[in-house]
Protein backbone atom coordinates (compact mmCIF):
# COMPACT_ATOMS: atom_id res chain seq x y z
CA UNK A 1 0.00 0.00 0.00
CA UNK A 2 2.92 2.38 1.24
CA UNK A 3 4.66 1.68 -2.04
CA UNK A 4 1.49 2.35 -4.41
CA UNK A 5 1.01 5.61 -2.80
CA UNK A 6 5.00 6.40 -3.02
CA UNK A 7 4.87 5.36 -6.63
CA UNK A 8 1.65 7.49 -7.10
CA UNK A 9 2.72 11.10 -5.46
CA UNK A 10 6.32 10.42 -7.44
CA UNK A 11 4.59 10.43 -10.50
CA UNK A 12 2.35 13.20 -9.86
CA UNK A 13 5.26 15.28 -8.05
CA UNK A 14 8.58 13.94 -8.41
CA UNK A 15 8.76 12.78 -12.09
CA UNK A 16 5.65 14.96 -13.45
CA UNK A 17 5.14 13.77 -16.94
CA UNK A 18 5.29 17.87 -18.20
CA UNK A 19 7.99 19.05 -16.57
CA UNK A 20 10.18 16.35 -15.77
CA UNK A 21 9.76 14.03 -18.51
CA UNK A 22 8.62 16.46 -21.24
CA UNK A 23 5.57 14.22 -22.57
CA UNK A 24 2.76 16.22 -23.66
CA UNK A 25 3.83 18.89 -24.28
CA UNK A 26 1.86 20.05 -27.92
CA UNK A 27 -1.12 19.71 -26.42
CA UNK A 28 -0.01 21.27 -22.81
CA UNK A 29 1.12 24.40 -24.77
CA UNK A 30 -2.13 24.68 -26.75
CA UNK A 31 -4.57 23.70 -24.80
CA UNK A 32 -3.69 25.71 -21.53
CA UNK A 33 -5.30 29.20 -22.37
CA UNK A 34 -8.54 28.89 -20.48
CA UNK A 35 -9.08 26.51 -16.90
CA UNK A 36 -12.04 25.47 -18.08
CA UNK A 37 -10.56 23.95 -21.32
CA UNK A 38 -8.11 22.56 -19.26
CA UNK A 39 -9.80 20.64 -16.76
CA UNK A 40 -11.50 19.39 -19.79
CA UNK A 41 -8.70 17.92 -21.06
CA UNK A 42 -7.07 16.65 -18.11
CA UNK A 43 -10.03 14.39 -17.72
CA UNK A 44 -9.85 13.34 -21.05
CA UNK A 45 -6.49 12.24 -20.94
CA UNK A 46 -7.09 10.48 -17.66
CA UNK A 47 -10.41 8.58 -19.20
CA UNK A 48 -8.02 7.48 -22.44
CA UNK A 49 -5.17 7.11 -20.46
CA UNK A 50 -6.44 4.60 -18.48
CA UNK A 51 -8.18 2.47 -20.65
CA UNK A 52 -5.10 2.82 -23.55
CA UNK A 53 -3.05 1.29 -21.04
CA UNK A 54 -4.81 -1.20 -19.22
CA UNK A 55 -5.66 -2.60 -22.48
CA UNK A 56 -2.30 -2.35 -24.21
CA UNK A 57 -0.80 -4.38 -21.01
CA UNK A 58 -3.10 -7.34 -21.65
CA UNK A 59 -2.29 -7.57 -25.49
CA UNK A 60 1.35 -7.04 -24.75
CA UNK A 61 1.58 -10.13 -22.01
CA UNK A 62 -1.81 -11.95 -23.88
CA UNK A 63 -0.69 -11.57 -27.40
CA UNK A 64 3.01 -9.95 -27.97
CA UNK A 65 4.44 -11.95 -25.67
CA UNK A 66 3.37 -15.30 -26.15
CA UNK A 67 3.72 -14.77 -30.08
CA UNK A 68 7.26 -13.26 -29.55
CA UNK A 69 6.29 -10.37 -31.86
CA UNK A 70 7.43 -8.36 -29.11
CA UNK A 71 9.25 -5.70 -31.86
CA UNK A 72 5.76 -5.06 -33.07
CA UNK A 73 4.81 -3.43 -29.93
CA UNK A 74 4.89 0.22 -31.19
CA UNK A 75 3.04 -0.23 -34.44
CA UNK A 76 0.24 -1.87 -32.87
CA UNK A 77 -0.61 0.18 -29.27
CA UNK A 78 -0.50 3.28 -31.44
CA UNK A 79 -3.47 1.78 -34.11
CA UNK A 80 -5.17 0.05 -30.71
CA UNK A 81 -4.73 3.85 -28.99
CA UNK A 82 -5.80 5.16 -32.44
CA UNK A 83 -9.03 2.89 -32.61
CA UNK A 84 -9.77 3.03 -28.62
CA UNK A 85 -10.02 6.78 -28.99
CA UNK A 86 -12.37 6.81 -32.02
CA UNK A 87 -14.48 4.07 -30.14
CA UNK A 88 -14.51 6.09 -27.02
CA UNK A 89 -15.72 9.37 -28.71
CA UNK A 90 -18.64 6.82 -30.49
CA UNK A 91 -19.78 5.13 -27.48
CA UNK A 92 -19.85 8.72 -25.49
CA UNK A 93 -21.70 10.23 -28.28
CA UNK A 94 -24.63 7.79 -28.02
CA UNK A 95 -24.62 6.65 -24.51
CA UNK A 96 -23.87 10.67 -22.30
CA UNK A 97 -23.91 13.79 -24.39
CA UNK A 98 -23.56 15.64 -21.78
CA UNK A 99 -20.61 13.54 -21.23
CA UNK A 100 -19.48 13.96 -24.99
CA UNK A 101 -20.31 17.47 -24.79
CA UNK A 102 -17.27 18.09 -22.14
CA UNK A 103 -14.63 15.67 -23.10
CA UNK A 104 -15.86 15.46 -27.19
CA UNK A 105 -13.94 18.52 -28.97
CA UNK A 106 -10.51 16.64 -26.92
CA UNK A 107 -10.76 13.55 -28.08
CA UNK A 108 -9.53 13.85 -31.48
CA UNK A 109 -6.38 16.17 -30.23
CA UNK A 110 -5.63 12.57 -27.76
CA UNK A 111 -4.74 10.38 -29.86
CA UNK A 112 -1.39 12.35 -31.30
CA UNK A 113 -1.03 13.29 -27.27
CA UNK A 114 2.19 11.27 -26.73
CA UNK A 115 1.28 11.06 -23.07
CA UNK A 116 -0.81 7.78 -23.82
CA UNK A 117 1.56 5.60 -25.66
CA UNK A 118 4.20 6.63 -23.76
CA UNK A 119 2.82 5.75 -20.57
CA UNK A 120 1.47 2.20 -22.37
CA UNK A 121 5.37 1.51 -23.21
CA UNK A 122 6.60 2.43 -19.68
CA UNK A 123 4.17 0.31 -17.75
CA UNK A 124 5.38 -2.55 -20.26
CA UNK A 125 9.29 -1.55 -20.02
CA UNK A 126 9.38 -0.37 -15.90
CA UNK A 127 7.56 -4.33 -15.61
CA UNK A 128 4.61 -3.06 -13.49
CA UNK A 129 2.37 -5.23 -12.85
CA UNK A 130 -1.53 -4.55 -13.73
CA UNK A 131 -2.06 -3.00 -10.55
CA UNK A 132 1.15 -0.53 -10.25
CA UNK A 133 -0.16 -0.12 -14.12
CA UNK A 134 -3.27 1.36 -12.70
CA UNK A 135 -1.64 3.45 -9.86
CA UNK A 136 1.08 4.69 -12.65
CA UNK A 137 -1.37 5.94 -15.25
CA UNK A 138 -3.68 7.44 -12.81
CA UNK A 139 -0.86 9.48 -11.52
CA UNK A 140 0.30 10.15 -14.95
CA UNK A 141 -2.92 11.97 -15.81
CA UNK A 142 -3.09 13.37 -12.52
CA UNK A 143 0.17 15.08 -13.12
CA UNK A 144 -0.71 15.79 -16.73
CA UNK A 145 -4.02 18.03 -15.38
CA UNK A 146 -2.24 19.88 -12.98
CA UNK A 147 0.43 20.95 -14.87
CA UNK A 148 -2.34 22.05 -17.43
CA UNK A 149 -4.71 23.84 -14.69
CA UNK A 150 -1.24 25.72 -13.19
CA UNK A 151 -0.61 27.14 -16.31
CA UNK A 152 -4.09 27.96 -17.47
CA UNK A 153 -4.60 29.86 -14.18
CA UNK A 154 -0.98 31.94 -14.92
CA UNK A 155 -1.81 32.58 -18.33
CA UNK A 156 -5.54 33.96 -18.19
CA UNK A 157 -3.89 36.59 -15.95
CA UNK A 158 -0.92 37.05 -18.41
CA UNK A 159 -3.34 37.98 -21.02
CA UNK A 160 -3.52 41.36 -19.04
CA UNK A 161 -0.17 41.77 -18.75
CA UNK A 162 2.08 44.36 -20.34
CA UNK A 163 4.85 42.05 -21.74
CA UNK A 164 7.38 42.48 -24.36
CA UNK A 165 5.86 42.17 -28.02
CA UNK A 166 8.21 39.16 -28.67
CA UNK A 167 7.65 37.40 -26.25
CA UNK A 168 3.67 37.55 -26.62
CA UNK A 169 1.99 34.32 -26.10
CA UNK A 170 4.01 31.19 -26.16
CA UNK A 171 7.62 32.42 -25.76
CA UNK A 172 6.64 33.75 -22.51
CA UNK A 173 4.88 30.33 -21.64
CA UNK A 174 7.71 27.95 -22.16
CA UNK A 175 9.67 30.25 -19.83
CA UNK A 176 6.81 30.43 -17.06
CA UNK A 177 6.69 26.48 -18.20
CA UNK A 178 10.60 26.59 -17.03
CA UNK A 179 10.02 28.79 -13.56
CA UNK A 180 7.55 26.25 -12.94
CA UNK A 181 9.87 23.36 -13.57
CA UNK A 182 11.98 24.84 -11.16
CA UNK A 183 9.50 25.09 -8.45
CA UNK A 184 8.72 21.31 -9.11
CA UNK A 185 12.35 20.32 -8.17
CA UNK A 186 11.46 20.96 -4.41
CA UNK A 187 9.18 17.90 -4.77
CA UNK A 188 12.37 15.61 -5.50
CA UNK A 189 13.52 16.39 -1.73
CA UNK A 190 10.48 14.84 -0.25
CA UNK A 191 10.93 11.56 -1.84
CA UNK B 1 9.02 21.31 -62.03
CA UNK B 2 11.93 23.84 -61.90
CA UNK B 3 14.79 23.72 -59.63
CA UNK B 4 14.30 26.92 -57.30
CA UNK B 5 10.62 25.78 -56.65
CA UNK B 6 12.25 22.75 -55.45
CA UNK B 7 15.00 24.62 -53.20
CA UNK B 8 11.81 26.98 -52.04
CA UNK B 9 10.19 23.63 -50.58
CA UNK B 10 13.44 22.74 -48.99
CA UNK B 11 13.95 25.82 -47.42
CA UNK B 12 10.79 27.08 -45.88
CA UNK B 13 11.30 24.01 -43.66
CA UNK B 14 14.16 25.75 -42.16
CA UNK B 15 12.83 29.33 -41.34
CA UNK B 16 9.50 29.70 -43.05
CA UNK B 17 7.38 27.08 -41.84
CA UNK B 18 10.46 25.71 -39.02
CA UNK B 19 8.26 23.07 -37.50
CA UNK B 20 9.57 23.48 -34.04
CA UNK B 21 10.03 27.27 -33.81
CA UNK B 22 6.96 28.52 -36.06
CA UNK B 23 4.59 25.47 -36.61
CA UNK B 24 5.48 24.51 -32.72
CA UNK B 25 5.29 20.29 -33.55
CA UNK B 26 7.40 18.25 -31.86
CA UNK B 27 8.16 19.90 -29.14
CA UNK B 28 8.39 16.92 -26.94
CA UNK B 29 11.37 15.21 -28.30
CA UNK B 30 12.98 18.53 -28.60
CA UNK B 31 13.17 19.65 -24.88
CA UNK B 32 13.91 16.31 -23.87
CA UNK B 33 16.83 14.62 -25.71
CA UNK B 34 18.65 18.59 -26.26
CA UNK B 35 20.88 17.96 -23.33
CA UNK B 36 23.49 17.07 -25.52
CA UNK B 37 24.80 17.73 -28.90
CA UNK B 38 25.61 13.85 -29.60
CA UNK B 39 21.96 13.28 -28.99
CA UNK B 40 20.78 16.13 -31.09
CA UNK B 41 22.16 14.22 -34.02
CA UNK B 42 20.86 10.95 -33.09
CA UNK B 43 17.24 12.03 -32.94
CA UNK B 44 17.63 14.46 -36.31
CA UNK B 45 18.90 12.07 -38.22
CA UNK B 46 16.26 9.20 -37.05
CA UNK B 47 13.20 12.01 -37.15
CA UNK B 48 14.60 12.85 -40.82
CA UNK B 49 14.76 9.02 -42.21
CA UNK B 50 11.10 8.19 -40.48
CA UNK B 51 10.18 11.77 -42.25
CA UNK B 52 11.72 10.63 -45.53
CA UNK B 53 10.53 7.24 -45.50
CA UNK B 54 7.09 7.82 -44.58
CA UNK B 55 6.56 11.38 -47.34
CA UNK B 56 7.53 8.75 -50.20
CA UNK B 57 5.59 6.19 -49.41
CA UNK B 58 2.32 8.26 -48.60
CA UNK B 59 2.95 10.14 -51.78
CA UNK B 60 3.42 7.08 -53.16
CA UNK B 61 0.46 5.25 -52.45
CA UNK B 62 -1.87 8.67 -52.33
CA UNK B 63 -3.72 7.38 -54.77
CA UNK B 64 -4.66 4.01 -53.37
CA UNK B 65 -5.15 4.91 -50.21
CA UNK B 66 -8.99 5.44 -49.33
CA UNK B 67 -9.74 8.69 -47.72
CA UNK B 68 -11.50 7.55 -44.78
CA UNK B 69 -8.85 5.15 -43.74
CA UNK B 70 -6.27 7.19 -44.52
CA UNK B 71 -5.02 8.43 -40.79
CA UNK B 72 -4.69 4.21 -39.87
CA UNK B 73 -2.81 4.02 -43.16
CA UNK B 74 -0.46 6.23 -42.36
CA UNK B 75 0.32 5.22 -39.01
CA UNK B 76 0.91 1.90 -40.29
CA UNK B 77 3.48 3.44 -42.48
CA UNK B 78 5.37 5.65 -39.78
CA UNK B 79 5.19 2.85 -37.10
CA UNK B 80 6.96 0.68 -39.37
CA UNK B 81 9.52 3.13 -40.20
CA UNK B 82 9.79 3.90 -36.50
CA UNK B 83 10.23 0.36 -35.72
CA UNK B 84 13.02 0.05 -38.28
CA UNK B 85 15.23 3.29 -36.75
CA UNK B 86 14.35 1.37 -33.45
CA UNK B 87 15.80 -1.54 -34.16
CA UNK B 88 18.83 -0.02 -36.63
CA UNK B 89 20.42 2.45 -34.01
CA UNK B 90 19.62 -0.34 -30.71
CA UNK B 91 21.70 -2.34 -32.76
CA UNK B 92 24.64 -0.06 -34.40
CA UNK B 93 24.51 3.05 -31.83
CA UNK B 94 23.21 1.56 -28.45
CA UNK B 95 24.64 4.60 -26.25
CA UNK B 96 22.55 6.79 -28.56
CA UNK B 97 19.77 4.62 -27.91
CA UNK B 98 20.01 4.57 -24.66
CA UNK B 99 19.98 8.10 -23.84
CA UNK B 100 16.94 8.70 -26.23
CA UNK B 101 14.94 6.02 -24.47
CA UNK B 102 11.25 6.11 -25.09
CA UNK B 103 11.60 9.07 -27.23
CA UNK B 104 12.65 6.64 -30.18
CA UNK B 105 9.09 4.67 -30.46
CA UNK B 106 7.20 8.24 -29.76
CA UNK B 107 8.22 9.28 -33.10
CA UNK B 108 5.27 7.35 -34.11
CA UNK B 109 3.26 9.83 -32.63
CA UNK B 110 5.28 12.64 -33.54
CA UNK B 111 2.92 15.67 -35.06
CA UNK B 112 5.65 16.81 -37.75
CA UNK B 113 4.99 13.34 -39.50
CA UNK B 114 1.58 12.83 -39.57
CA UNK B 115 1.17 16.25 -40.24
CA UNK B 116 3.13 16.17 -43.09
CA UNK B 117 2.03 13.31 -44.57
CA UNK B 118 -1.70 14.84 -44.40
CA UNK B 119 -0.91 17.81 -45.23
CA UNK B 120 1.65 17.62 -47.82
CA UNK B 121 2.95 14.12 -49.17
CA UNK B 122 -0.78 12.69 -49.66
CA UNK B 123 -1.34 15.72 -52.39
CA UNK B 124 1.85 16.20 -53.75
CA UNK B 125 3.96 13.63 -56.12
CA UNK B 126 6.79 12.13 -54.87
CA UNK B 127 9.67 13.99 -55.49
CA UNK B 128 8.39 17.46 -53.96
CA UNK B 129 7.64 14.98 -50.98
CA UNK B 130 11.15 14.06 -50.60
CA UNK B 131 12.43 17.92 -50.64
CA UNK B 132 9.92 18.45 -47.99
CA UNK B 133 10.87 15.83 -45.74
CA UNK B 134 14.50 16.87 -46.39
CA UNK B 135 13.92 20.53 -45.65
CA UNK B 136 11.87 19.50 -42.84
CA UNK B 137 14.00 16.95 -41.23
CA UNK B 138 16.82 19.43 -41.26
CA UNK B 139 15.06 22.09 -39.65
CA UNK B 140 14.11 20.52 -37.16
CA UNK B 141 17.53 19.07 -36.53
CA UNK B 142 18.94 22.29 -37.00
CA UNK B 143 16.80 23.50 -33.92
CA UNK B 144 17.68 20.47 -31.95
CA UNK B 145 21.17 20.99 -32.52
CA UNK B 146 21.11 24.40 -31.47
CA UNK B 147 19.16 24.39 -28.46
CA UNK B 148 21.27 21.36 -27.31
CA UNK B 149 24.61 23.17 -28.29
CA UNK B 150 23.35 25.79 -25.77
CA UNK B 151 22.92 23.59 -22.89
CA UNK B 152 25.29 21.36 -23.38
CA UNK B 153 27.94 24.16 -23.52
CA UNK B 154 26.59 26.37 -20.56
CA UNK B 155 25.52 23.56 -18.75
CA UNK B 156 28.13 21.25 -18.88
CA UNK B 157 31.19 22.91 -20.37
CA UNK B 158 31.32 20.60 -22.85
CA UNK B 159 30.56 20.29 -26.88
CA UNK B 160 30.23 17.18 -28.13
CA UNK B 161 31.55 15.60 -24.99
CA UNK B 162 34.84 17.82 -24.94
CA UNK B 163 35.58 19.66 -22.21
CA UNK B 164 35.78 23.32 -23.70
CA UNK B 165 36.86 25.87 -20.64
CA UNK B 166 39.12 25.00 -17.53
CA UNK B 167 37.94 26.98 -14.17
CA UNK B 168 34.39 27.13 -15.64
CA UNK B 169 31.58 27.14 -13.49
CA UNK B 170 28.79 25.48 -15.29
CA UNK B 171 25.27 26.31 -15.04
CA UNK B 172 23.64 23.35 -13.64
CA UNK B 173 19.77 24.35 -14.31
CA UNK B 174 20.54 24.41 -18.32
CA UNK B 175 21.29 20.41 -18.22
CA UNK B 176 18.03 20.09 -15.75
CA UNK B 177 14.07 20.42 -17.35
CA UNK B 178 13.91 24.12 -16.94
CA UNK B 179 16.90 24.80 -18.90
CA UNK B 180 15.00 23.10 -21.84
CA UNK B 181 11.82 25.37 -21.69
CA UNK B 182 14.10 28.52 -21.07
CA UNK B 183 15.98 27.88 -23.87
CA UNK B 184 13.36 27.27 -26.58
CA UNK B 185 11.26 30.02 -24.87
CA UNK B 186 13.89 32.49 -25.71
CA UNK B 187 14.53 31.24 -29.45
CA UNK B 188 11.28 31.42 -30.03
CA UNK B 189 11.12 35.00 -29.20
CA UNK B 190 14.62 35.55 -31.12
CA UNK B 191 12.86 34.41 -34.47
CA UNK B 192 10.01 36.14 -34.15
CA UNK B 193 12.07 39.52 -33.36
CA UNK B 194 14.35 38.82 -36.40
CA UNK B 195 11.11 38.03 -38.21
CA UNK B 196 9.39 41.31 -37.82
Amino acid sequence: MKEMLLLLLSTIFVNNFVFARFLGTCPYMGVSKKISDSIGMGLAVIFVLLMASVFSWFLQYAVLNPLHIEYLQTIVFILVIAALVQFVEMVLLKTSPALYKALGIYLPLISTNCIILAVAILNIRENYNLIKTVVFTVGAGLGFTLALILMSSIRERLELADIPKALEGEPVAFIIAGLIAIAFFGFSGMM
Amino acid sequence: MSSKKLLSEFTKGIIKENPVLILMVGLCSVLAVSTEAKNAIGMGSAMTFVLLGSNILVSFLRNSIPGKVRIPVFLIIIGSFTTIVDLVMNAYAPAVHKNLGIFIPLIVVNCIIIARAEAFAAKKPVLDSIIDALGMGFGYTLVLFIIAAIREISGNGTFFGVKLFTGFNPVLIMMLPPGAFITIGLMMALLRKIRK
